[in-house]
């Protein structure tokens, strides 16, 4: 491991002073990016004293450093995962050859593509979610959303290391761009669509780091299998990182259905009216943000059948999560079979070249990884002696990308006539009147140790200090 | 069998909307709505299918319209304008379906430019999203071109890094000699697969402005209103409706329009189009004119034979051989064609014109071989004898020996300038390769000159007597046909244009060439060629001989 030089203006373990240019090129960069966290991150709090995780190295101890810190004065880094010695490319064509170091020609573009793709998703989410500090139901919960704020911020940091390292002047040209471009603003959106709501209420923020976020781990657990090895090592440490973001995700929710059932007690009543008349958010309402979340996280995977990820897979650029599970890395003259309307009202089987189909094998794997907060959530429902289910809906419902897009279908996957579904959304899918209701819950709770009387407190606090624990210091 | 007939109301890839001298072509391409199986059209990537609906779009804008000075050219869908060609499509097409296809494209955006060169007719690509390929070479063939500029979307010409083909719709002829791009950038420019942003794009002068997403409609319409200033087109003439052509398909060797005939000999692989002569003197008031309207005898004509050219084209690739003849009183033509002349400034003659041009120009570009026959009762005066000089070379009935008169040509003022082919020349010029054939020939407007008199003068190549003639006839086609094609389709493109090259002759010469020559070889179409890989992920495999 490269030794860590914490005098240094970017801590890293990619030996930056030994690259003078590159350094220079990142200490340009940098002031940029503060005066963008300065004008688009956390409304509010950026003087704060807030108790966070910083990654000082990549082994056991040094990834999570906790203590107090302002924002702004955060220590974003670059680490790269350990590398593997003779590490050998994983699958596609090029398999078993040694992985790369340096950026072939060939593959120069579509791998500035993906890592420009991957990186403007980094931002946008701080952009997305600026405003939630305003409305916080706990400091513990407020210095989560900080914590997953500053580590998205430092995968930008990983992202743009690797544009500056790898990709010369486009690769700086890029990385201007990443804070150029803003979520939501109509001129300069950022890449994604979905990367252009805001995140404007906390039940939307856990669906999006319990959904989202996956969809990001899957991202980044394709990516740490490539054969440009610098891009692997930095998505594997990012994973990581993005491991906790999930868990703030399921915990959130978690905390949610507790707290639902809890009123569902007090008041002996299942009645979604009357629980939100109790101040709590009924089951239904958290059903629909699951289609809602669930859905849009499923389209940001692309299509079925997909030239690009068949490109990407044959060059070794982006592989299966967890390769090394599956028995076969070249995937050639397999088919896999995709579900599709056949224009008739029923569904028919297409056999899709494998190669073709990995949007739709790293899909699957996500959908099956999403399951496992609903095991807990329902026992939680189970054990408070309800019937009441909450369940992802099928992957075919509200698709808008792939050969699903614009079908009605109806949550348990079946294809119904356009004008049932019509008539039938607003029970599938969050409302205006959803919308205005949780957003009336939503009113700032900062006071050590108090919880926003719509969610549970957290069961435990964060780095063995209590749930209670002053997270974030006002001045 | 394939058809060209398109109507507005049931458009399945574009949306054409009017405001005052305004028209906006929408590009809306409907996945599932392919021309054949076994490809979606993702991504408003096109087919021959979507190329037709535009064709038929820009006609009706031309006649039904004489209101509109710019047509905008822009996309329907969210942040993308237009893919270019579908790949998918291409790589299971036949060679030559993907040359026909190719060169109905060219031959759409030629007629772009042929219209804002002749007719006043103005074209702003507004190029709001993601634009590639033959989307680019569509936003090129436009006057002018406003990109959005929302710090992601690139336009680019992938085709040689990606699909190692060329652009194939005059992409790279337009960005040197059109737009003036220095050729180093162009260089950079076509081998980045990526493309490049609004900014740069500026900068290279790819593209004529940018705008932020927000102000792109407000500037859109400036640069349109702009572009109509400069437009002569009329703001309150009523249009010409373009109603169906009536086509009559008997038995799959004969296709009968008013005018127009086309007869298939399917064993000795030659067709005949035989062009009639209007039956009565065609009005010369321009009233009588506009109220004849698509039936005038000059508009029905030129639309029947375009599609007779275009059908003989996609629907009967063996049929090396066309041979053209007329039937009819050269008088009524001549008299049409002073009309035609008259009132060459009236947006509707000009109109007229300019389809007769663009169709000329299309049986120009034709690979087929040509071959005029004037025979006993033929008609080869003023615009149909554009159709004699279009032909690879002429026969001519000689009765002299019988002592009776036989046939004549006649050439009217149409054949001074008003079809001007793609290399910029009357046929006249181009045939002669002289640009003092016109004084030479200019005295003799409505004369008759019969078989002895056209040979002296070199308006046909062989005049066999009388005799003969049959023969002389059957001899000469059925040994045309016995050629190779290809050779045939080499030499004959060869030599048809002569002289100085414009863009169009290169687009239709030097690109078409290698075009075919590329998507004939392993490293496109071979089972590890590029275009064949493309979408299955794997790399392709080249010889790397160059060659």
């Amino acid at each position: 491991m490269a030794t860590l030089n914490y005098q240094e203006l970017i801590p890293n373990n990619v030996d930056l002073g030994g690259n003078r240019q590159l350094q220079r090129a990142l200490e340009h960069w940098q002031p940029r990016f503060i005066s963008w966290w300065k004008e688009l991150g956390p409304e509010r709090y950026q003087g704060a004293d807030v108790y966070l995780r910083t990654a000082t190295s990549v082994d056991i101890k040094g990834w999570a450093t906790y203590g107090y810190v302002k924002m702004p004065e955060y220590r974003w880094g670059i680490f790269l995962a350990e590398q593997e010695p003779d590490r050998r490319i994983g699958f596609g064509d090029f398999y078993g050859q040694p992985v790369w170091q340096q950026v072939p020609a060939d593959f120069r573009s579509v791998l500035r593509r993906l890592i420009v793709t991957q990186g403007d998703t980094e931002p946008a989410s701080v952009e997305q979610q600026r405003l939630l500090g305003l409305t916080a139901p706990s400091l513990y919960d407020l210095r989560n959303l900080f914590q997953v704020n500053v580590e998205e911020g430092r995968h930008l940091w990983a992202m743009v290391y690797l544009l500056h390292a790898h990709f010369g002047r486009d690769g700086r040209e890029e990385a201007e761009e990443l804070l150029a471009r803003h979520s939501g603003d109509a001129d300069k959106p950022r890449i994604l669509g979905t990367f252009n709501e805001p995140i404007s209420d906390w039940l939307s923020f856990f669906m999006f780091t319990y959904f989202t976020d996956r969809d990001g781990k899957y991202q980044l657990k394709s990516l740490a299998e490539s054969a440009f090895d610098p891009l692997a090592r930095s998505c594997r440490f990012m994973l990581t990182e993005e491991a906790y973001h999930m868990h703030v995700g399921e915990n959130g929710i978690g905390r949610i259905v507790r707290r639902t059932l809890e009123v569902m007690k007090e008041i002996g009543s299942e009645d979604p009216d009357a629980v939100r008349r109790a101040g709590a958010i009924d089951l239904a309402t958290i059903q629909r943000y699951v289609n809602f979340w669930f859905s849009s996280s499923l389209d940001l995977f692309g299509s079925e059948q997909s030239s690009n990820a068949a490109t990407s897979f044959a060059n070794g650029i982006k592989g299966r999560p967890d390769e090394a599970t599956f028995d076969d890395h070249l995937a050639i003259d397999k088919v896999w079979e995709i579900d599709a309307p056949d224009g008739a009202g029923g569904i028919r089987l297409d056999a899709v070249p494998l190669r073709n189909a990995m949007n739709e094998v790293t899909r699957r794997a996500f959908i099956a990884d999403c399951e496992t907060g609903f095991v807990r959530w329902n026992r939680l429902i189970e054990k408070a002696g309800y019937q009441a289910r909450l369940s992802l809906p099928s992957g075919r419902f509200r698709r808008a990308i792939g050969v699903w897009a614009n079908q009605p279908v109806a949550p348990d996957g079946a294809i119904i006539p356009r004008e049932a579904w019509e008539a039938r959304k607003a029970g599938w899918l969050p409302s205006e009147a959803d919308g205005a209701f949780i957003r009336s819950l939503m009113r700032q709770v900062v006071e050590p140790g108090k919880v926003a009387g719509w969610i549970a407190p957290p069961g435990r606090g964060v780095d063995h200090l209590p749930a209670d624990y002053e997270y974030v210091k006002f001045h | 069998m394939f058809v060209f007939d398109r109507h507005p109301s049931r458009y399945r890839h574009w949306k054409l909307t009017f405001d005052g001298a305004v028209a906006t072509l929408s590009m809306d391409v409907d996945e599932n709505g392919g021309l054949v199986e076994g490809y979606a059209l993702k991504l408003n990537s096109y087919d021959l299918g979507v190329d037709i609906e535009l064709s038929d779009a820009l006609q009706r804008i031309r006649f039904e319209h004489p209101e509109v000075r710019t047509v905008v050219i822009t996309s329907a869908k969210e942040r993308m304008f237009c893919a270019g060609a579908n790949i998918y499509m291409l790589g299971a097409s036949s060679h030559a379906w993907k040359v026909n296809f190719c060169k109905f494209t060219n031959e759409t955006r030629n007629g772009i430019e042929d219209s804002s060169r002749h007719s006043g007719l103005k074209f702003l690509a507004a190029v709001n999203g993601a634009c590639a390929g033959g989307g680019y070479e569509m936003a090129l063939a436009c006057d002018e071109i406003l990109m959005i500029d929302d710090r992601s979307s690139t336009i680019s010409l992938p085709e040689v890094p990606l699909l190692g083909v060329l652009p194939g719709t005059g992409g790279l002829s337009r960005l040197v000699d059109k737009r003036k791009v220095r050729r180093d950038l162009a260089d950079l420019f076509c081998t980045n697969p990526d493309g490049i942003r609004a900014d740069r794009a500026k900068a290279w002068g790819l593209v004529d402005a940018t705008a932020a997403p927000r102000d792109m409609v407000a500037k859109t319409k400036e640069r349109a209103l702009a572009l109509a200033v400069g437009s002569d087109r009329p703001a309150n003439a009523k249009g010409v409706e373009l109603t169906p052509i009536d086509r009559r398909i008997k038995d799959d060797n004969r296709i009968d329009y008013d005018c127009v005939s086309v007869e298939i000999d399917r064993a000795r692989r030659i067709a005949t189009i035989m062009v009639r002569a209007p039956e009565v003197l065609p009005p010369s008031d321009i009233a009588a004119i506009e109220a004849e309207g698509a039936g005038w005898w000059p508009l029905r004509m030129a639309r029947e034979l375009d599609d007779a050219i275009l059908m003989l084209r996609l629907n009967a690739l063996d049929i090396g051989l066309w041979v053209l003849r007329t039937r009819g009183d050269a008088p009524h033509v001549v008299a049409a064609d002073t009309s035609l002349a008259e009132h060459a400034a009236h947006w509707f003659v000009r109109e007229t014109i300019g389809l007769l041009r663009r169709t000329l120009a299309r049986l120009d570009v034709s690979s087929r071989s040509l071959y005029a026959v004037v025979d006993e009762e033929s008609c080869f005066a003023g615009t149909l004898a554009e159709l004699l000089m279009a032909a690879d070379r002429s026969y001519m009935i000689d009765r002299t020996a019988s002592g009776e008169a036989g046939p004549s040509l006649m050439l009217s003022q149409a054949n001074f300038g008003l079809y001007p082919t793609v290399s910029g020349r009357t046929r006249l010029v181009a045939r002669f390769n002289d640009e003092t054939a016109p004084e030479r020939l200019k005295a003799h407007i409505g004369e008759a000159f019969d078989a002895p008199a056209a040979l002296a003068a070199g308006l046909v190549t062989v005049t066999p007597d009388d005799l003969d003639w049959e023969e002389e006839i059957r001899l000469a086609l059925d040994d045309r046909a016995s050629l190779s094609p290809d050779a045939l389709t080499g030499m004959e493109a060869s030599l048809r244009f002569a002289g100085s090259e414009t863009m169009e002759t290169k687009i239709f010469g030097r690109l078409s060439a290698w075009q075919n020559w590329i998507f004939n070889r392993p490293n496109a179409v071979g089972d590890k060629g590029a275009l064949k890989l493309f979408g299955s992920g794997s790399k392709a495999q080249f010889d790397w001989q160059r060659v």
